[in-house]
């Protein structure tokens, strides 16, 4: 039970850290300076967040476990995030969408768990959650200022949506220590849908099956350490320093 | 120098309530309601605070000017204790606060129809006209409890504090 708890609130904490990450090398690239602030800010929320949980899982795993050795000493099979916070950023389209993903998703996620057994989780979950009602207000809003904008911007969104769908069944298909220490994820599938298909009907996008009869392959594996090649450029970056020049402090 | 017998959770408040936040110097740390206690262990000071946002980079600097404001007025011993739950909420700002929020130029957090509601659905206030006419900019501003407004009469752009 405690391994599996443990090995939930890593995942819990890795797919934050690593779309913080990904949010974060927008920073001075945005396409105006208050959207370069809104992405960084996301891109703070999210490492807080992480920052949280990696703080649990150290007074979980005990010995020398610190939240840094987990984000910084760690490598690419040991990483539980889920494969769409790794993917590249893209253009803006494919970033605003990724988002809008994973925020629609991670709402539901910390409104179940903020209610959940583990009271440090439900903490966390209870604080994070209204950070995320921001994340998903404002990318709801660039999905369909994109979807239904310019035919470019329309165009760029069915890419977008090339790109990111195929890893987003993996978000409901729960592994073992999901639902071992906190519970089936297939759970929050439909309310997710209702999301989905509320922000694209407004958007004027196609909204796709999400498995079941005419659904796209699932890619799948993140959560157990078998990722896209993209993971192992990014903990490159992120750990170089400590890598290089370990235990360095600033 | 404070001793034991001498220490009493009231003192501590008042020094509390001489401490700035870090990014909106108008603010106390208890005009934020980012106090949620004071406890004391014997001659060991203890100050419970809770974050305002989880990634808010202020609050290690919010925890060193605790220490500083207490060694500063004699008490040897502190300890800064940092709780989650219950979550922080904007419905803690005192009164107060709000006011000083508005005369800084800051409109001050305001109950919205829905925590996912968009912008739009709502109007946020003019802190310098007071018109109800605004539009919403960037739902992210400066620091991650603010949101970028204009005023549609005025035409001055101000910052949210926005509801959490």
């Amino acid at each position: 039970m405690k391994s599996s708890l443990i090995d939930y609130t890593l995942h819990l904490a890795d797919s934050n850290l690593i779309l913080a990450q990904r949010n974060a090398e927008w920073c001075g690239h945005g396409p105006v300076l208050e959207q370069d602030i809104a992405i960084t800010n996301i891109s703070l929320d999210l490492l807080g967040q992480s920052r949280n949980f990696y703080q649990y899982a150290a007074t979980l795993i005990g010995h020398e476990a610190t939240e840094d050795s987990l984000a910084y000493l760690r490598t690419e099979r040991e990483f539980k995030n889920c494969l769409l916070a790794e993917q590249p950023n893209g253009d803006w389209a494919q970033t605003v969408l990724r988002q809008f993903f994973f925020s629609a998703y991670q709402s539901l996620l910390y409104e179940k768990l903020q209610t959940g057994n583990d009271e440090q989780i439900a903490a966390i979950a209870a604080k994070a959650l209204k950070e995320v009602a921001y994340h998903q207000r404002w990318s709801s809003e660039w999905v369909i200022r994109l979807g239904d904008g310019t035919e470019e911007s329309h165009d760029r969104m069915l890419k977008a949506m090339d790109e990111l769908w195929r890893y987003t069944g993996e978000l409901f298909i729960a592994a073992d220590f999901e639902l071992q220490a906190g519970f089936d994820v297939a759970l929050l599938k439909e309310g997710w849908m209702k999301k989905v298909t509320s922000v694209f009907e407004e958007a004027t996008l196609p909204i796709p099956p999400l498995g079941g009869g005419g659904a796209v392959f699932m890619q799948t594996g993140g959560k157990t350490g078998v990722h896209t090649e993209h993971l192992g450029y990014i903990l490159t970056e992120l750990q170089y320093l400590q890598r290089a020049y370990p235990n360095a402090q600033w | 120098m404070v001793t034991a017998t001498t220490i009493s959770t009231q003192a501590v408040w008042q020094i509390l309530e001489q401490v700035a936040d870090p990014e909106i110097p108008v603010l106390t740390i208890s005009d934020m309601g980012i106090v949620r206690d004071v406890k004391l262990n014997g001659d060991e000071v203890e100050v419970i605070i809770t974050p305002t946002y989880t990634g808010c980079p202020a609050m290690d600097m919010i925890a060193m000017q605790i220490k500083m404001a207490l060694l500063e007025n004699g008490y040897p011993k502190i300890k800064v204790t940092s709780v989650l739950s219950p979550a922080w909420s904007t419905d803690w700002m005192t009164e107060e606060g709000k006011r000083k929020l508005k005369d800084y130029g800051i409109a001050p957090p305001q109950p919205e129809p829905g925590r996912f509601e968009r912008p739009g659905s709502f109007h946020v206030q003019c802190p310098l006209c007071n018109s109800s006419n605004t539009k919403c900019i960037s739902e992210f501003g400066s620091t991650a409890c603010k949101a970028l407004y204009q005023c549609n009469d005025c035409k001055e752009p101000f910052d949210y504090f926005k509801c959490h």
